[in-house]
């Protein structure tokens, strides 16, 4: 820390103040993220809210099967009498704090072990690489399906079965990450100036992995909840009679004519989806302009 | 680095490449073995269980020789080893539920998925391509803002919903094309030749049923192809991006080239390795609609196979679908590759 005496040190806060306004500006000019934010708001507090919120038991079979959307039943009601609204807004607790769970799992394993492969390399690298490769190789939902199968279909396995397909993503990109920044000038000259590997990592690495794993994982939410609602769908995820979005469009399925019963589990899917998607690709023009939308960048 | 030398290089390069990629491939297909074998076999869940009837559970000598049958009495590394031994036979086993070959199964299930596979790929990418270059020329304007929120939509969309929709609006509401399956009971299946019914038809000459055979393609196509859309727009419009502001388009622009040439010719060709890329990725999100989209539309392919094998627990069956997707997926791969380094010749040094 003996470098403060060179002539050249007003130019950083000027670059530090350019960069930094029109990055908050710029959120809020954005419609798109704007649109997401509130959907995705809008489904939070639904899924808190959702036992104040829904007009009645989503388990509870209390009206005439079958009734059309009225000004009883807003979503009107499933063949056995349970109000289809609040079966979509007790979906909410089930999809969205489990997509937000798989995610977080996911991001957790594949960032270590991406990390791990990264810095070490060698040996360990291709092992862990070559096991990415392998996953990536099934069809995320034929992988999950085969082991949801095996382990029992019941929501908690379609989680781990999702786990276990998606977290080859993260440590590609963190590995390339790790492997990419630990390479740079400023990287370097930090070790040089004295830093721990463990600082240089903490301070200089960790914080330009971060933009780029955030817009993956928001990306990934979306993903998460196609998934999850997908296996649940097929009968492998959440079980009857469990109120979630995907079996919600099974059923709609087999009462097809009856048309309420899938469409709005349907569009709860679509509008979360939506959502997070909304988001992730705001916070990509945000935080990685070189890929963005508005600049048109080099793609991932 | 004499002028004589260099020319005879590319090839031998392109060789090497070309056979790095190729012992990755072989060494991938192995692993992959390796993966579906463990997976279904270090997991609880009894194959015994799951396919002999209630009676025959009860019976050990009928659980004994279901055993032995398939080779369950074995240790793991040697039901390993022979399975690998009949796969370079070509046998993937009987599957436990219908008492067939995998293979004669597979047969039969994938000229169906293929069928609808390849066209749904085919309108994603005439379509996706499309709509990405037009959003690139109209760089932040209303097209490219409406494209935006188009391309992100239809990623957002599930596809077993979309499916529900698209039947329930242009089958029951509508009627403007047909329901499930592949073709309409009144039409028998044509002469097996490619597996693919329109084509078989045609060859045949029977009219009416290619006819029918494409309106039953219709819906299941458009559904899966409409994520893929969205993917490709957004890859097509940043990869033309990326090189619409380099000099040598200015240039041709300069020539007094018309602007469809330039866009067609110049700024598509150098935009197509990264366009090839999401073809690869949009076969693997095709297998995967494939599995929901198949089940609503009761199309006889590999979705179908995977899923009811899958929920019984057939061993072979699931192992052989496995295979049979993953090998494609690294066949897909391996072509991209191929064809990234014949488009782009930086590729096949690096």
């Amino acid at each position: 820390m003996s470098t403060a005496q060179l002539p050249t040190p007003t130019p950083a806060p000027i670059a530090r103040y350019r960069f930094r306004r029109p990055r908050i500006a710029s959120a809020w000019r954005q419609p798109l993220a704007v649109i997401g934010i509130v959907l995705a708001a809008t489904w939070i507090v639904v899924a808190i809210l959702a036992p104040v919120l829904a007009p009645d038991d989503p388990l509870g079979q209390n009206a005439a099967p079958l009734t059309p959307p009225g000004s009883d039943h807003l979503f009107g009601t499933d063949e056995l009498g349970r109000d289809v609204l609040s079966r979509v807004l007790f979906g909410a607790r089930l999809s969205i704090p489990l997509a937000l769970l798989l995610v977080g799992l996911a991001l957790f394993v594949g960032a270590t072990l991406g990390a791990i492969a990264g810095y070490f390399g060698g040996l360990i690298d291709s092992i862990v690489m070559r096991g990415a490769d392998l996953v990536f190789a099934f069809p995320a939902i034929i992988l999950a399906m085969v082991v949801t199968a095996v382990l029992g279909p019941s929501i908690r396995n379609a989680v781990l079965a999702l786990v276990v397909v998606s977290w080859p993503a993260y440590a590609r990109v963190v590995r390339g990450l790790v492997l990419s920044i630990g390479q740079t000038e400023y990287v370097t000259a930090t070790r040089l100036l004295g830093a721990s590997a463990r600082r240089a990592l903490v301070r200089d690495v960790l914080p330009n992995v971060a933009g780029p794993v955030l817009v993956l994982a928001t990306l990934d939410l979306g993903n998460a909840v196609l998934l999850l609602s997908g296996l649940s769908f097929l009968g492998l995820g959440a079980q009857p009679p469990q109120p979630e979005w995907g079996a919600g469009v099974a059923e709609g399925i087999q009462y097809f004519q009856f048309w309420w019963i899938g469409t709005f589990p349907g569009l709860a899917i679509f509008t979360v989806v939506l959502a997070f998607n909304f988001l992730g690709d705001s916070l990509r023009d945000i935080l990685d302009p070189q890929s963005s939308w508005r600049a048109g960048g080099e793609g991932e | 680095m004499l002028p004589g030398r260099s020319r005879t290089r590319p090839p031998r390069v392109f060789l090497r490449f070309l056979a790095r990629r190729f012992v990755a491939l072989v060494f991938l297909g192995l692993g992959i073995t390796l993966v579906a074998f463990l997976l279904t076999n270090l997991v609880p869940g009894d194959p015994a269980a799951a396919n002999l009837g209630q009676r025959a559970i009860e019976d050990p000598a009928a659980v004994a020789s279901f055993r032995e049958r398939y080779g369950l009495d074995k240790s793991l590394p040697e039901q390993y080893g022979i399975y690998v031994w009949r796969l370079a036979h070509a046998d993937l086993g009987e599957s436990q539920q219908a008492r067939l070959p995998v293979t004669q199964e597979l047969g039969t299930f994938i000229p169906a998925t293929a069928e609808l596979a390849l066209l749904s790929i085919l309108i994603a990418v005439v379509v996706g391509v499309g709509l990405g270059i037009l959003a690139a020329i109209r760089q932040n304007r209303l097209t490219d803002h409406l494209l935006r929120v188009l391309s992100l939509t239809g990623v957002s969309m599930p596809t077993f919903w979309l499916a529900l929709v698209a039947l329930y609006v242009f089958f029951f509401r509508l009627a403007w094309l047909p329901g499930t399956g592949r073709l309409d009971p009144q039409f028998s299946e044509p002469r097996h030749r490619t597996g693919f019914f329109t084509i078989d038809a045609l060859l045949q000459g029977e009219w009416a049923t290619a006819a029918d055979a494409a309106r039953h393609l219709v819906l299941p196509a458009v559904v899966l192809a409409l994520y893929n859309i969205g993917l490709l727009t957004r890859y097509t419009r940043t990869a033309v991006l990326e090189v619409v502001n380099h000099d040598y388009i200015r240039a041709a622009r300069a020539k007094g080239i018309p602007e469809r040439r330039v866009v067609l010719r110049h700024v598509l060709r150098a935009a197509l390795p990264a366009v090839i890329t999401v073809i690869g990725l949009a076969f693997a999100n095709v297998m995967t609609g494939a599995v929901l989209v198949e089940n609503i539309f009761a199309w006889p392919g590999i979705g179908q196979y995977a899923y009811r094998s899958a929920t019984t627990l057939d061993l072979p069956a699931i192992m052989g679908v496995s295979l049979f997707v993953a090998v494609v997926y690294i066949v897909v791969n391996f072509i991209v590759d191929v064809l990234y380094g014949v488009i782009d010749p930086r590729i096949r040094v690096a």
